[in-house]
């Protein structure tokens, strides 16, 4: 093997700032689609653990609709088939805006607002109606026993798995370089194309991409440690999510 | 909405590719089948790995598990696509570099599946096998997998339909699956609201018929150990 390397490539002329634009624009996206998944998931995931019906109907082909077709198809689909189906001002309007942008947004929110969907109905549904029922019986209303005990149980039940859906989401968003959303997968292609140096910019691609994942991780299991409610939740499985 | 663009060119999209039979090499469930069949084996052998006393083979796995799990499946997908032709010499197929992306980048998280199966086996369990003179393979063999296995199915078929979802990224280095041939077909006829939709509705039949037999086999083999569980 005699391959040349030369590793500054990666901060002469304009890489440097094609990298941190790429990164800029992988964690834009992420938050905002993480904040529509979040939305789209807390929602239709109350909603299939309520009675009604019709609302566990429609929460359940929603979830079982995005959460079973790859993440790709959807970016087509946002990005090539709903846009001609638009009125033609706002189709203009978009394609002048960062149409592959907000395409981009929209696939992953509403393919991971199904899947948080199903982490928040299990974790919900994790805490024993025991523990509703011992709230109640200590004299605390329904409101205070949601408030004081089954919300602050909830969210603790549910920071690793959420952790683990959050850090899916921002590595899926490399799945919109297809549509060619400028974000750091694309960039790192990009630095590949002009300076044929596929090591390096590789290397810069995955490294940052480690970075980011590991250290939100790392965030978390501080945040889940520090609060523990000590003897209370006995993780059974520290491994599993 | 006009369908028959999908019915002119059915033949094209399920055979080509779905199933991979046809002038390109490509086919979503020949690329998935064997996927998973060799990702589960390779994570047999990472989820074991990490459980192993040894730090020599415990500490590389771990690295392993951590490392592909950081990093996004398209990453891994070009690190071998433009990395193997610099490294040997000779250009790879499409087929290749996509099987072994997705062997390599799925047993990172089947092995984590099948690490917390192993140890959702009961330690009990290796001790009257070790007292009733199984060696160790034998009781790996005989008594821990069977029944990790069995309790690790939900978890194992969630990940195999994410693989099955996640082949559709191979059409980004020019395998001809099913969303590859969906495109080419609609750059002939440019009706993607009619192509996009059919194709999520057939990789929605096939994950949602995964999930449904994973949730009758489930059932069955939990209905075979009741016995066992009583005693």
């Amino acid at each position: 093997m005699n391959y040349q390397f030369n590793w500054s490539v990666l901060w002469t002329g304009q890489t440097g700032q094609w990298l941190l634009q790429g990164i800029s624009t992988t964690l834009e996206i992420s938050v905002l689609a993480w904040l529509l998944a979040g939305f789209l998931g807390i929602l239709s995931g109350a909603v299939r653990t309520a009675r009604v019906r019709l609302l566990f109907a429609l929460g359940t082909l929603y979830v079982e609709f995005f959460r079973n077709v790859p993440l790709l198809v959807w970016m087509f689909f946002w990005y090539f088939a709903v846009p001609p189906l638009l009125p033609s001002p706002v189709q203009d309007w978009l394609f002048a805006h960062g149409a592959e942008f907000w395409a981009a947004m929209l696939a992953l929110g509403v393919y991971h607002g199904a899947r948080f969907s199903e982490v928040i109905r299990s974790g919900i549904q994790s805490i024993p109606k025991t523990q509703v029922e011992a709230a109640l019986s200590t004299g605390l209303t329904v409101t205070q026993s949601y408030r004081f005990i089954i919300i602050p149980i909830a969210l603790r039940i549910l920071i690793p798995p959420i952790t683990n859906e959050s850090l899916n989401l921002l590595k899926n968003s490399s799945v919109a370089l297809t549509i060619s959303v400028a974000e750091l997968t694309f960039q790192t292609r990009q630095i590949e194309t002009y300076t044929a140096k596929a090591f390096e910019a590789l290397t810069a691609g995955t490294v940052l991409y480690l970075a980011l994942c590991l250290s939100i991780s790392a965030f978390m299991a501080m945040l889940e440690n520090r609060c523990a409610i000590p003897g209370m939740i006995a993780r059974a499985n520290p491994a599993e999510h | 909405m006009d369908f028959s663009v999908v019915t002119n060119n059915f033949g094209f999209l399920i055979s080509q590719g779905l199933l991979g039979f046809g002038k390109f090499t490509g086919g979503t469930l020949r690329l998935a089948i064997p996927a998973i069949i060799l990702g589960f084996i390779l994570g047999i052998f990472i989820g074991l790995a990490r459980l192993a006393r040894s730090l020599w083979i415990r500490v590389p796995a771990t690295a392993y598990v951590e490392f592909f799990r950081g990093v996004p499946l398209v990453m891994v997908i070009f690190w071998l696509w433009f990395i193997i032709p610099v490294l040997l010499k000779v250009p790879l197929p499409e087929y290749a570099v996509a099987l072994t992306a997705f062997v390599i980048f799925e047993a990172a998280y089947l092995g984590e599946i099948i690490r917390a199966g192993i140890q959702s086996v009961p330690r009990g369990q290796v001790e009257a096998a070790t007292a009733a003179g199984l060696t160790s393979v034998q009781t790996l063999c005989h008594v821990i997998l069977p029944q990790a296995l069995r309790n690790m199915i939900p978890a194992l078929v969630t990940q195999f339909i994410v693989l099955f979802k996640d082949t559709s990224l191979a059409s980004i280095i020019g395998y001809v699956d099913l969303t590859k041939a969906a495109q080419i077909v609609n750059n002939r006829e440019i009706r993607p609201f009619e192509l996009y939709l059919f194709i999520a509705a057939v990789y929605w039949l096939c994950t949602y018929g995964m999930s449904r037999y994973a949730r009758y086999l489930e059932h069955r083999l939990r209905a075979g150990t009741q016995p066992i569980a009583i005693t």
